[in-house]
């Protein structure tokens, strides 16, 4: 039933309907279907390892999840109760630090980068560094915070810890942004320019509101690195067993004296705790980890929420 | 005398006495010669254009005619390399000097783009956005149906002034780019091939536009639609490319009245051209 495709000769003028139809005889079509079929398994394959750590998180970290776990502070060995509201609020303050210090200098490098000088010693310079930057070991984040941040105020504290999140966000930051600007097309900057924009004109009205959402999808991804990163907050922020404020649950802290000192953290909670031989504290570490995926997750769809309604 | 900051709120300073002087020229063409890096793309091009009529531009591809186009504002800054022997004069005043600022020198003359290049906003912010550049404290919607009438773009956008842009078809998003540059009143107005992108409805009512808007506007138009020319421009200007030595330098071969150009030409370079075209 099979025949291959007969090559028409002069004298038939008809088709033969049989070499249409599908079949896995042939071996094109054969080759074809195995494909498809590897591909989707690589597909399902990929994601076995995604869906097993969140289903492993629910799982375990749902246990302990309570109101009260997100407003207390973290249990001591081998007692009921506690929580890891100091280290919710300290994530959130470390890596606000860390997107404070490097998103105006990404966003501005790479404005510089593809709008001002773009074919200068400095642009590429800045661009190299930047990518050299990606591949920086995050441990040597911390050092480099440390050396310069710890030992110089001779403590460890939130912005310490936020320097060396930023330092790892900052090529991020900044190679995304720029990518973003030189996707806005060139000819919207021709009609601006066109219009009798100054060059400070074309980048505040055209080339950023245009390449914003881009530009707010790098620094997402950034911000999510950031908070789950542990090895550049061990000597930096170090971990801390009491809220930032000396008061109540307050989220932002009053002054920056409070800021200066040790700061717990979702990330380096989750490494202290999972390493101890205490149930409680174990089970706590869970409970961060979901919470700080979470976190993580409404960020991202945040982000893209926000990205998806760029057109006024 | 110098150009005059652009005051809005005064129309644009189209009764300054310079603008009749000259038997009316508002642009003194004068380029010896034009340089991309060690490219020579245009030499000889001399030509004046009068105030409110339409100037076209015509010759065979390479021949400069957008490169000539762009340098009346100062577009071709923008190119690396290029250098530029020779004076654009406009209001009495050469637009290369070195005091002029060529931001300046662009908002009293726009340009519309060959592929039509709304910005990724409104169609409102889209014809505010000279406006706005300007920092123009009157009333901004006003300013913008006006435009958006000379335009002939109203009655279709009325409804819907703030959906993007981007949304419109090709020959609407021409107009709506038409619309913004004469927002801001300019004395010229610029036109890069504007009607290559569109299909030829939408070119006839972009060309019934040029000749509404020359009763405001002083108009320049480079095309490679020779009926085009014949049909909106009141002088034509034909530039052809020199190959001599190896080169491509476009040259302008020959300038007068469009009828003049297409009935009488005087060249023999632009008789072939034309005739090439039409038989």
């Amino acid at each position: 039933m099979a025949a291959p495709i007969k090559a028409p000769t002069a004298a038939t003028t008809e088709i033969d309907l049989e070499g249409l139809q599908r079949s896995l005889r042939r071996p094109r079509t054969l080759f074809s279907y195995v494909m498809s079929l590897l591909t989707g398994a690589a597909t399902i394959a990929a994601l076995v390892p995604l869906f097993s750590v969140l289903y492993l998180l629910v799982v375990r970290g749902s246990a302990g999840l309570r109101l009260a776990t997100l407003r207390g502070l973290p249990p001591a060995a081998l007692t009921a109760g506690g929580g890891i509201g100091n280290a919710i609020v300290g994530t959130f303050v470390i890596v606000a630090i860390a997107t404070l210090l490097s998103v105006p200098f990404g966003i501005l490098g790479a404005i510089y980068i593809t709008e001002f000088g773009p074919n200068t010693r400095t642009a590429s310079a800045v661009r190299f560094a930047a990518k050299v930057l990606t591949g920086l070991p995050s441990i040597l984040a911390g050092v480099f915070a440390f050396a310069v941040i710890v030992t110089t105020t001779g403590k460890f504290s939130a912005p310490a810890g936020g320097a060396a999140l930023a330092l790892l966000m900052l090529p991020t930051v900044l190679l995304t942004a720029e990518e973003a600007i030189k996707r806005v097309p060139s000819r919207m900057r021709e009609a601006a320019i066109g219009m009798g924009a100054t060059p400070t004109q074309v980048v505040t009205k055209v080339i950023v509101p245009t390449g914003a959402p881009a530009m707010l999808t790098g620094v997402m991804l950034a911000v999510a690195r950031a908070a789950g990163e542990t090895a550049p907050l061990l000597f930096t922020a170090l971990f801390s067993n009491f809220w930032m404020s000396r008061t109540a649950p307050t989220f932002l802290p009053k002054t920056l004296g409070d800021l200066m000192k040790p700061t717990a953290s979702l990330a380096v909670m989750i490494y202290n705790f999972s390493g101890s031989p205490f149930e409680n504290q174990i089970a706590m570490a869970w409970t961060a980890a979901l919470v700080l995926v979470s976190i993580v997750l409404i960020f991202n769809v945040a982000g893209q929420a926000l990205a998806g309604r760029s057109a006024d | 005398m110098p150009i005059t900051p652009l005051t809005i709120e005064n129309g644009n300073a189209t009764g300054e006495p310079d603008d009749m002087s000259n038997n009316g020229t508002l642009i003194d063409c004068n380029i010896d010669e034009l340089h991309y890096g060690k490219f020579k793309a245009v030499r000889d091009v001399a030509l004046k254009v009068k105030k409110g009529t339409i100037t076209a531009f015509i010759g065979p591809s390479g021949c400069g005619k957008s490169t000539v186009l762009r340098c009346l504002n100062r577009m071709n800054d923008l190119v690396r390399g290029f250098r530029l022997r020779g004076q654009v004069i406009f209001r009495g005043q050469d637009i290369y000097g070195a005091k002029v600022d060529p931001v300046a020198v662009r908002r009293h003359i726009g340009m519309v783009f060959q592929q039509p290049n709304p910005f990724a906003m409104s169609i409102f912010r889209n014809v505010a956005f000279g406006l706005r550049l300007n920092r123009y404290k009157g009333p901004v919607a006003d300013k913008v149906e006006a435009a958006l009438r000379q335009a002939a773009l109203w009655d279709e956008v009325k409804d819907k002034l703030r959906t993007s842009a981007l949304a419109l078809s090709g020959g609407q998003q021409q107009r709506l780019c038409i619309a913004r540059a004469v927002a801001t009143e300019p004395a010229v107005l610029l036109m890069d091939e504007p009607c290559s992108a569109l299909d030829p409805i939408a070119t006839r009512r972009i060309e019934e536009l040029m000749t509404e808007l020359k009763k405001k506007y002083t108009i320049a138009i480079v095309t490679h639609n020779l009926q085009q020319a014949k049909r909106v421009a009141d002088t034509t200007a034909f530039l052809y490319v020199d190959t001599t030595a190896g080169a491509r330098t476009g040259y302008m071969v020959e300038y007068g009245p469009t009828q003049a150009i297409f009935d009488n030409p005087r060249e023999e370079h632009t008789k072939e051209y034309i005739r090439g075209e039409f038989s």
